[in-house]
């Protein structure tokens, strides 16, 4: 016999997941019309669509975030990281399939699969991000993941997207393994899988020589999922092959997308869990657990192993892929610097990353529709071809560098302020000689669309539809360079 | 007639044109020609209104403009501009102007040329006007991108080369200031409001900075980032690589801008940032600047006097120029050198102005610049060798021509405080000398290369660019006063202030 109370309360959590539950029901309906009418691009475009601005409403009728407002028997919290990512997501999974709808990657027949799947990853990422416990947070991190294993495998056929699937899936599996160990690791030292219990099991445990071996394992268990999810060193080896191997729209999704995920969970984690409490905006991590120092490491590495590669590739997909693996190095600062303004940093980037790499991905995707390939050498003279194209690249790429006045420097601008307020002067001067690193790869880009000579004269055929898209992502890339105190109010808001 | 916001004006009204010309049509490349010329017109007339209206005892900034920009982070869009920036200034809106005209015979991707040129109009007098942290380094970065284009885009063979190698080393110093830029933010304590700040007149008091930003170590470390950052730019040896690739690659008008302009921005951000940011950091520092100034000055004329290239040769003129420049402001024993430094920069914007553009004349009509390749050009290009005669004289410093009041100044300033340097220092000004001579004799003298003896004389539009510079350069050399006595008040308070 359930008690009366119980189910009262979880109707009462139902207003908090209806973003999840619209979306839901638009997979549903999809998957209806997906046999009634089939190879219909625009209806599945157009339906997709409608359910993720649908999912968006419900959020302004709810109360406003609170660090304790949990719901569905305390399985989800309805904080501010929970309020900020879900709509964060659905930008990113709607800009996704505007990008599939434009894009020739996909043809007709898998086109509806496609948008089904980005659909359910949005919507794994969304209670990801609003998950408070050990078990939900693997079951929707695992939702993401397989969803996303889905994704990238999508072209039948095709033998890159078949290879980098395999890839994807055996990391993915043995990464998961690992986080779920070091998740039972955590629930056999508080004997519960609740954060919020577990954060205060853990500063006792710190104080016990025996289970804080056990806790350094659990955080290094940890990390691996996390790691590989953010696509950091030194779980960063699947990126580029699966990057390279998908759709272009796909990876474009997976390297805004789970990425953010990734770093949310990090928020979500690390901070309740491995440090003593906000004072003054400052973090502390708990006595004997020094894991800033392992991540400061790490992002070191990350950023500089991203860079480094990068260079040498001739495959855009792949030049963009070692960028991401760089950019999740220069996030993870945001991290380590322990501070409100870290995590701010984070979200702000995340913010300006969706937007300049979706559209970097999306002008790779173009141009090989129009007739051009993935490698640099077809972009040469193309900024005689295609104008607009070009110079949109060229801001996407000089954003990507955290150049002013574009949206790419405010996000570094705020990340390094992170690491100099924490005094971590070592780690902000390894990222600034990392981007004149960058600056070099993106440059080669630039140089074959603007200084070479054209390989052909004729003008590459684009899309208005494409153009349009393009512009969307400009706006916010320019507009945020500029003028960015209104999201600089959101995220110090959020921390 | 002056604008209330005279700076901004200054600062926009180029980026304005930029975008009037991107709306033209690609069928009218004159329009936009005529469009970028009218955009940097009123500039010239805002510059010397300025120049009239500037308070030359005042001390402080004038025409100060303050509005908050994002209040995040207590950034503020916050210009003004005071004896050090206002000859700066000046020299920018005349070199913009002049450089339009030079750049009149450009005919390939006409409307990119003058959009990116007007761009970085704009990012020039953003930097020089600039009195926050934070919209300096937006400026001196937006500064990057249209010369990274001019350069690759509109250069000569090696434009790619050149073109990422200037990206590169000036990106590098870049970061530097950025990183040292958020330790200062962080490191100071507005009084009034208990925020950080970027603000450069606040950050320049002592006591804002806080405990950690008083600490020795991080000081030193903080005037190296700053230091190698403009260093990378002046450019000083051995920072100074990616110059004379940049200059031989870049279209004439451009070569005039890097020189005449970008090269000073390195000796302005010391003045501006590092001296008042770090005072006792500039007089520890002080000897190791000179060194390098007199290595710069010795290194760059024995460089020059081997090159082959008229470019080459006048990119290494300017790095034994500007060595002359940091000598003079790393002297604190006494106003006369400072002074002669600052004057230097400006005479050298405008003697190196000129020598560009008349490189730019006899490459137009030879197609190489290669010194050895010309020979008695005098007989047919009379009033070109005059010019040039004149460019070469005021560049080696001959008395009664603008450098050689400003070198002697130095000269005789340093001399005061680092007598076995300056000595070293002179023979610099017998090998640039040396090498302006020589030059002058291979190309103009001797038995005329029959190659070349129908070569038109120099074009009224070529004169019309020319003339300007070369009336300032005489009157600046009879008469500096009018500079000086802009700069005077200013740079006698930046020395006290350095010397505590």
């Amino acid at each position: 016999m359930i008690p009366k109370a119980f189910i009262l309360s979880n109707l009462q959590g139902l207003p908090f997941v209806s973003p999840e539950i619209i979306l839901t029901a638009t997979i549903i309906l999809l998957l209806v019309v997906g046999v009634v009418l089939p190879r219909y691009r625009l209806v599945f475009t157009v339906l997709a669509l409608l359910g993720l601005i649908g999912s968006l409403l419900p959020l302004w009728k709810l109360p406003p975030p609170q660090p304790n407002l949990t719901y569905l028997s305390g399985l989800f919290v309805w904080d501010w990281l929970t309020f900020f990512f879900k709509p964060f997501f659905v930008v990113a999974g709607g800009f996704v399939i505007l990008m599939t709808q434009a894009s020739g990657d996909i043809d007709n027949v898998e086109y509806s699969e496609c948008t089904i799947l980005v659909l359910a990853v949005t919507m794994g990422m969304m209670l990801l991000v609003a998950s408070k416990d050990l078990l939900m947070i693997f079951l929707a991190f695992e939702t993401m993941g397989i969803l996303s294993y889905l994704l990238v495998g999508m072209r039948a056929g095709d033998v890159r997207s078949g290879e980098a699937a395999l890839k994807y899936v055996l990391y993915g599996a043995f990464t998961s393994g690992t986080m779920l160990f070091g998740f039972s690791l955590l629930f056999g030292l508080a004997g519960s899988t609740d954060l919020m219990e577990i954060s205060r099991q853990v500063v006792a445990a710190s104080q016990n020589s025996q289970d804080k071996i056990l806790l350094i394992v659990a955080v290094l268990f940890f990390l691996a999922g996390l790691l590989f999810k953010t696509a950091s060193f030194p779980f960063h080896f699947w990126c580029p092959d699966v990057y390279e191997g998908a759709p272009t729209p796909i990876t474009a999704f997976l390297s805004v997308g789970p990425k953010a995920a990734g770093f949310a969970l990090f928020i979500r984690l690390f901070y309740p869990l491995f440090t003593t409490g906000a004072q003054g905006g400052m973090y502390e991590s708990i006595s004997g657990l020094d894991w800033p120092s392992i991540l400061a490491l790490v992002s070191a590495l990350t950023m500089t192993l991203g860079n480094v590669a990068a260079i040498h590739q001739n495959n855009l997909k792949r030049l963009l892929a070692y960028s991401s693996i760089a950019h999740a190095g220069y996030l993870l600062m945001g991290i380590v610097a322990l501070s409100d303004l870290g995590l701010r940093a984070v979200t702000f980037y995340l913010v300006v990353y969706l937007f300049m790499n979706l559209g970097a991905f999306g002008v790779v995707a173009m141009v090989a529709n129009g007739g051009g390939s993935e490698e640099i050498d077809s972009y040469r003279g193309l900024g005689s071809r295609a104008p607009y194209v070009c110079v949109a690249m060229a801001i996407f790429l000089f954003s990507l560098i955290g150049l002013p006045p574009f949206a790419g420097f405010v996000g570094k601008i705020y990340l390094f302020a992170a690491v100099i307020y924490k005094k971590i002067y070592w780690l902000a001067v390894v990222a600034a000689l990392n981007t004149v690193v960058s600056l070099y790869y993106y440059l080669r880009v630039v140089k074959a669309m603007f200084l070479e000579k054209p390989i052909e004269e004729s003008q590459m055929q684009i899309s208005l539809g494409s153009h349009a898209l393009l512009l969307a992502l400009l706006i916010p890339t320019l507009g945020l360079g500029i003028y960015w105190q209104p999201l600089a109010k959101v995220v110090s808001g959020m921390f | 007639m002056v604008p209330e916001h005279i700076l901004s004006w200054m600062i926009f009204f180029p980026l304005i044109g930029a975008g009037l010309i991107l709306l033209v049509p690609k069928r009218y490349p004159t329009l936009m020609k005529v469009i970028a010329l009218l955009a940097t017109v009123p500039p010239l007339w805002w510059a010397a209104s300025l120049y009239v209206g500037f308070d030359r005892w005042g001390n402080g900034f004038q025409y100060m403009e303050k509005v908050p920009w994002i209040e995040a982070f207590n950034i503020h869009y916050s210009l003004g501009i005071d004896g050090i920036s206002i000859p700066m200034i000046l020299l920018t809106a005349l070199l913009a102007f002049i450089c339009v005209i030079a750049s009149w015979n450009i005919n390939e991707h006409v409307r990119g040329y003058f959009a990116l040129f007007l761009l970085l109009d704009t990012s020039m007098v953003g930097v020089f006007s600039a009195l926050d942290f934070f919209l300096f380094y937006v400026f001196w970065e937006l500064m990057l991108l249209p010369m990274y284009f001019l350069i690759g885009i509109w250069g000569g063979p090696r434009k790619e080369y050149a073109a990422i190698k200037f990206f590169l080393f000036t990106l590098v110093g870049s970061v530097l200031m950025l990183v040292v830029m958020l330790v200062f933010y962080f490191g100071s304590v507005e009084p009034a409001t208990g925020l950080h700040s970027f603000d450069l007149t606040i950050l320049a008091d002592q006591s804002v900075h806080q405990a950690f930003l008083q600490s020795h170590t991080i000081r030193w470390l903080c005037y190296l980032g700053l230091f190698i950052g403009f260093a990378i730019k002046i450019p000083l040896v051995p920072f100074h690589t990616w110059l004379p690739d940049a200059h031989v690659e870049a279209p004439t008008a451009i070569s005039v801008i890097l020189a005449g302009i970008l090269l000073k921005m390195g000796t302005y951000g010391i003045l501006r940032i590092s001296y008042p940011l770090l005072p006792d950091m500039a007089r520890e520092f002080a000897l190791f600047a000179a060194i390098l100034g007199l290595i710069s000055i010795i290194y760059g004329a024995l460089c020059a006097m081997a090159q082959q290239d008229m470019k080459k040769l006048i990119a290494y003129s300017s790095i034994s120029h500007m060595g002359f420049v940091m000598l003079g402001m790393s002297v604190f024993s006494n106003t006369t050198a400072i002074n002669g430094a600052v004057l230097q920069m400006f005479n050298h914007g405008t003697v190196t102005a000129m020598l560009f553009l008349l490189v730019g004349v006899i490459y137009d009509r030879a197609h190489h610049r290669d010194i050895d390749g010309f020979g008695g050009l005098a007989k047919t290009m009379p009033v070109y060798a005059g010019y040039t005669g004149l460019a070469f004289f005021a560049a080696l410093g001959l008395p009664g021509l603008s450098s050689f009041i400003s070198e002697a100044l130095v000269l005789v300033g340093s001399f005061q405080q680092y007598k076995i340097i300056t000595i070293t220092a002179t023979t610099g000004i017998i090998l640039t000398a040396g090498y302006f001579l020589w030059t002058m004799q291979r190309v103009f003298l001797g038995p005329l290369n029959q190659k070349y003896a129908e070569l038109p004389d120099i074009s009224l539009r070529e004169a019309f660019t020319l003339t300007p510079l070369a009336l300032i350069v005489i009157l600046l050399g009879f008469y500096p006063m009018p500079v000086l006595n802009l700069i005077g008040t200013t740079l006698k308070h930046t020395v006290a202030m350095v010397v505590g």
